[in-house]
């Protein structure tokens, strides 16, 4: 089973389910959305048949593929996973299917067809595989890019208030960073002797200058998609105006990339550059975690709010990455699913919310508890989830990153676990704004709020909710697939972790 | 001062280790999952469990409480009395390693009584306390769900775990206090413990990461092991973070203001969570990292320092408090103060401290479920200027409220006298000038128990009646409230002396707490001495106060002077907690939020605009077709290859 290309297929397979889906009759929507899901339900089992297949402590990249593709300049369609990758793939397939159920109903409040909305999700999904599945820098640039596409128009064709604005300006960021990116890939494949290939650029010496210039090509480019403090004010207006389940996908997944970029592509390929601009990277990472979190305290609008409490975990997720140790790094992956999942989740919540109110702004809301007592306890969950309470899986991850920081570099460690109470503030003023209170009576005529969850939200939350729970309490499974690609990462750039600064325990006895 | 500061570290413990749990206590994980399960089940049945639900929660609280003995006298039985029992590798990354695992030990197994003993019976208690209550089912997952996260928390063998259940019960006690979500101060109260809970968790965060990063582990065997490795800097640093963890949880000085607000929750919660078992998390935490804290004689001193302190800012501020829940409440920070000055003290008196904390849950218990009887029966009053005369009307309310009164006041042969005096003793057995100090604020924190428990009890049950125009005749409560509440009045009365002699014996098996062979130091004053003291000043504070408040009181404000108008204000620590933190940052996310649009925003915009090709300002571009500067951006990247290939030639660099 190891042999069966897995990556590509994955990768092609909801391209031609978007192709099926754009071609049915736009006065059959019905029919286009039951053809969606069911296809990223198809998807979503493969990956799992991937998932079983994958041998821990096996080779650090498996289901590798390569076709040629431009062979006059070295570029190939060449496919691998690494443990990062294979966790990443997992969150897309398990995502996709519960953000377009999600959805069911969001595109029909706009003009345009409701197919396509469909369809759109599913060349996201495409590219989004892709990206996380690709081992040859340039296939990597190709669907960096090309993943703007479907977002743009999901967002400028069937967001909310001031659509175009945010799409415009999320497609010129991501642009502006995707031309740093590619001056950067072309660079590298200069110095790197005429190849994109990943494996045979990470055994080249660059010489100290270039090195440092190519990693800041590629950092800019990352910093901006994840978004690090201060290329972040993207993000706010994207995730406020995209439809919920593309902005649970925006933030849950696409933001990733850049977190993954930086794993993937800056500290392996540029070891030493990495280490020289790391200073730079923590404090940007400590800033955004402050900053971004202040800032969502202050926020009045739901979606804006959650997509500045997810700039603030983006701050960990970097210094966990450039704290380079095991457990930090370890802790910045498994920061990336948990996030995926708990911030899907928050954002599909909110979405229901907001669906229902008609509003996203939190003042038009208030002991909303009171009618939909079971929403409200979904949202107070992911809410938990977000300010990573233990027996919910971001606590693992935070712990991770914030105690691995901590043995290697103190003052950004005891900064960023001034986040944790930022945290609980933005979250529990957002609920009890929200849901607590004394019922606004502009509520009761809303038609919408008198309904509580319905069976299809409820197929929507409870795999999320479980799976959240279940990761806080038995993270091993994710993790034993991280921790040898981490650890091969640590190798990379030549890192080991500290000794404890008062010997061992046993030596200390003695 | 200074050679206070100077002196030579303590011994430290010698190896710690934990024998294997096998047998019978392999199964002590039955004592979390039973009501951890029932929360479940209660939680996602919905309406479906309304008619039972209440019925699960106490027998799941219950057959916790029959395992929990069984568990004990198996322990008994052992020769080692520190038993492991490893589940899962929950974190193992690289170096660390966290088991999620739990430890019975004799510490941990007196906590679980206490917990599943008192719990069982506030459990059967709540059951009529909120038989009207539509929400009575979610009460009681939620209540299961503190039992479990309690559990949890004692029960843990590492710090990871403690704090698993540290955060566990602070959710379950948000759920409790804010469970009458609806009412604006009941949000608000529950958000309050939350975020000043958090500040605590973070004290505590940073001290494990410590741990870690020294020891290369949070298991307690470990760290214990390793404390006499580690510098005193370290050690003092450690001891302080995890006191602020401690003082969060227990509402010690400067984080006590959310404990009184916490009344907003329903009278059950406040027995159970907010007096005795949740807040003395805190003194668990101390008694536990003994190891740690008697390492350095300058945390402990700090730690006394701040258990005195607050133990008068308690008593200060309940003098001056008209609500009967918030006077007990006060009095809760007050008595835990006490704790505190125990645990800080260390030594032998690590086992009063706990002795008085299990007496104190039994009276303070008892006095809080009392307090729900009376207010059940004056129609949810709970201004104790509108009580008066009770004691005819509910008669066994009055007569188990007076034995908690006789216990908390310590008068003998009731528990507190057995509990707390040893205390005071205690802090005078210090070696220097700090003995006079922190033995007269135990005293004089005494005297003013004394005086504003009996005005409580006073103005509640004797003098003339003040009740509001509505209440014609106050009740009784029912069976079911009454039962726990003699139960519980019967340990006000005879659980300290009982306690007083095996607690600390069977203590002594708890790693670090085997201090009984150390040889038995002078007080300044002689022990006689301080106990006619004691009592003196006990009778003298209950006999003023019941000369003041025998005719009643006053049921509007009164005009006070500048001391009683502070208590009221309780001692100002609110207005400061309100200017220098709450004002300014509610400022600072505003000016945040301001500058964030205009200020960066603005500013990359601007920035972006210029490297997309220099073509203007971003609101210009909005207006055109993506496409439209695909031209200036192909344009761009050609410069910037261009570079690169300079680079590479080495024009640059």
């Amino acid at each position: 089973m190891s042999d069966f290309p897995f990556l590509s297929v994955l990768t092609v397979a909801p391209l031609v389910g978007a192709l099926v889906v754009a071609v049915l009759p736009r006065r059959r929507p019905e029919l286009a959305k039951q053809v969606a899901l069911g296809w990223s339900l198809l998807v979503l089992a493969l990956s799992v048949v991937m998932w079983v297949t994958w041998q821990t402590g096996g080779d650090r990249f498996q289901f590798r593929e390569s076709y040629p593709w431009i062979p006059n300049w070295g570029v190939n369609f060449t496919f691998a996973a690494d443990g990062i990758a294979l966790v990443m793939l997992m969150l897309i397939a398990l995502l996709v299917p519960l953000v377009i159920l999600a959805s069911w109903h969001d595109a029909e409040s706009s003009k345009r067809s409701v197919p396509t909305y469909f369809a759109l999700l599913l060349v996201l999904e495409c590219t989004m595989i892709g990206v996380f599945a690709a081992a040859d820098v340039f296939l990597f640039y190709v669907f960096f890019e090309v993943m703007l596409v479907p977002m743009y128009f999901l967002i400028g064709s069937y967001g909310g208030h001031q659509r175009q604005y945010a799409a415009v300006k999320f497609f010129l960021y991501s642009l502006v960073g995707g031309l740093f990116m590619l001056a950067a890939v072309i660079g590298l494949w200069v110095v790197g002797g005429k190849t994109f290939d990943w494996v045979a650029l990470s055994e080249v010496d660059i010489s100290t200058g270039a090195e440092r210039w190519l990693f800041l090509g590629f950092f800019i480019a990352f910093a901006i998609k994840a978004p690090f403090f201060p290329f972040h004010t993207w993000l706010p207006d994207a995730g406020g105006a995209a439809p919920a389940g593309a902005a649970a996908l925006l933030v849950g997944v696409l933001d990733k990339v850049g977190t993954f970029g930086l794993l993937r592509y800056c500290l392996p390929l540029f070891p030493d550059a990495a280490k020289w601009f790391a200073p730079w990277a923590l404090a940007l990472g400590v800033i955004g975690i402050i900053y971004a979190a202040l800032l969502a305290i202050g926020q009045n609008d739901l979606k804006r709010l959650v997509s500045y409490t997810s700039i603030a975990h983006f701050g960990f997720i970097g210094v966990g990455i450039f704290a380079f140790t095991s457990q930090a790094a370890t802790g910045a992956v498994l920061y990336m699913v948990n996030h995926g999942l708990a911030t899907g989740l928050l954002f599909l919540v909110v979405g229901m919310l907001v669906a229902r109110r008609g509003s996203a702004l939190i003042s038009d809301f208030g002991g909303a508890g009171k009618m939909v007592p079971l929403l409200a306890g979904v949202l107070f969950f992911a809410g938990l989830a977000s300010l990573a309470l233990p027996g919910t899986a971001p606590f693992i991850s935070e712990f991770l990153v914030l105690i691995g920081t901590f043995s290697v570099n103190k003052p950004v460690a005891v900064i960023a676990t001034l986040g944790v109470i930022l945290a609980a503030a933005y979250v529990l003023w957002m609920v009890q704004r929200t849901t607590q209170g004394t019922l606004n009576p502009a509520l009761t005529e809303v038609e919408g709020m008198k309904r509580d969850l319905n069976l299809r939200e409820k197929v929507v939350v409870a795999p999320l909710v479980a799976l959240i729970l279940l990761l806080g309490f038995y993270p091993k499974p994710v993790t034993d697939v991280i921790n040898p690609a981490v650890q091969a990462t640590m190798q990379d750039i030549g890192k080991t972790d500290p000794a404890p600064s008062a010997g061992t325990p046993q030596e200390a006895s003695r | 001062m200074m050679e206070i500061l100077a002196k030579a570290p303590v011994e430290p413990v010698g190896d710690v280790t934990y024998a294997t749990a096998e047998g019978l206590l392999g199964s002590v994980w039955l004592l979390v999952a039973i009501p951890l399960v029932s929360a479940a089940v209660l939680l996602l049945l919905g309406r479906r469990a309304d008619r039972w639900g209440h019925w699960l929660g106490v027998a799941s609280v219950g057959v916790a409480f029959l395992l929990g003995l069984t568990y004990f006298f198996q322990l008994r039985g052992l020769e080692n009395r520190s038993v492991e029992l490893s589940l899962w590798d929950f974190i193992a990354v690289g170096d660390l390693r966290v088991d999620f695992g739990l430890l019975f030990d004799p510490l941990a197994a007196v906590f679980v009584l206490l917990i599943t003993g008192v719990g069982s019976l506030i459990h059967l208690y709540a059951v009529e306390y909120m038989a009207h209550d539509p929400g009575r089912r979610r009460f009681f997952a939620y209540f299961n769900l503190f039992v479990a996260a309690m559990l949890l928390l004692v029960l843990g063998n590492n710090y990871v775990m403690l704090f698993f259940g540290w955060e566990g019960v602070g959710l379950a006690s948000y759920l409790l206090i804010s469970f009458w979500y609806v009412r604006p101060a009941a949000a608000t109260a529950g958000k309050k413990a939350f975020l000043m809970n958090r500040v605590g968790d973070a004290g505590l965060l940073i001290g494990i990461f410590i741990m870690f990063a020294t020891l290369g582990t949070t298991q307690y065997d470990e760290v214990f092991t390793g404390v006499g490795s580690l510098t005193a800097t370290t050690v003092l640093l450690l001891g302080l973070l995890l006191l602020l963890g401690a003082a969060g949880k227990s509402g010690q000085f400067p984080l006590q203001a959310w404990l009184p607000d916490a009344m907003e929750g329903p009278t059950p919660v406040s027995a159970l969570i907010h007096a005795a078992t949740m807040v003395t998390a805190g003194v668990y935490l101390i008694a536990r990292s003994n190891p740690i804290f008697s390492a350095n004689s300058t945390l402990q001193l700090i730690v006394v320092s701040v258990g005195a302190l607050t133990l008068l800012l308690g008593a200060i501020i309940g003098m001056a408090k008209d609500d009967i829940k918030r006077v007990l409440a006060w009095s809760t920070v007050s008595q835990i103060g006490y704790m505190f000055l125990g645990v800080g003290l260390g030594g032998a008196a690590y086992a009063l401290a706990i002795v008085h904390l299990l007496a104190h849950g039994f009276f303070k218990a008892n006095m809080f479920l009392g307090a729900g009887s009376v207010m059940h029966g004056m129609k949810d009053q709970v201004d104790i200027r509108r009580f008066g005369g009770l004691a005819k009307y509910m008669k066994i309310t009055w007569l188990t409220f007076m034995a908690g009164w006789l216990a908390i006041i310590g008068l003998p042969p009731f528990s507190g006298f057995f509990s707390k005096e040893p205390i005071i003793v205690a802090a005078f057995e210090r070696d220097d000038w700090t003995a006079w100090l922190f033995g007269m604020a135990a005293l004089l924190g005494a005297g003013l128990t004394a005086f504003y428990m009996t005005r409580l009890f006073v103005l509640t049950f004797h003098g003339p009646a003040r009740w509001t125009e509505e209440i014609d005749h106050p009740h009784e409560s029912p069976k079911l409230m009454t039962i726990p509440l003699i139960l519980l009045a019967v340990g006000s009365i005879g659980a300290g002396a009982l306690m007083v002699g095996p607690v600390p014996e069977w203590l002594e098996a708890t790693a670090g707490l085997g201090g009984g062979s150390e040889a038995a130091h002078e007080t300044v004053l002689s022990h006689l001495a301080i106990t006619i003291l004691s009592i003196g000043v006990t009778v003298l504070g209950a006999g003023l106060a019941w000369f003041l408040f025998r005719r009643g009181t006053a049921t509007e404000p009164q005009p006070a002077g500048v001391l009683v108008t502070a208590a009221r204000k309780n001692l100002y620590t609110d207005a400061v907690n309100e200017t220098v933190f709450e004002k300014p940052g509610i400022f600072l996310t505003r000016a945040l939020v301001y500058l964030d649009n205009r200020g960066i925003d603005g500013l990359v915009n601007a920035l972006a605009a210029g490297v997309g090709g220099g073509s203007g300002r971003l609101r210009r571009l909005q207006t055109g077709f993506v496409r439209s500067y695909a031209t200036s951006i192909l344009a761009g990247a050609l410069l910037v290859v261009a570079a690169f290939l300079a680079v590479e030639a080495g024009w640059l660099v």
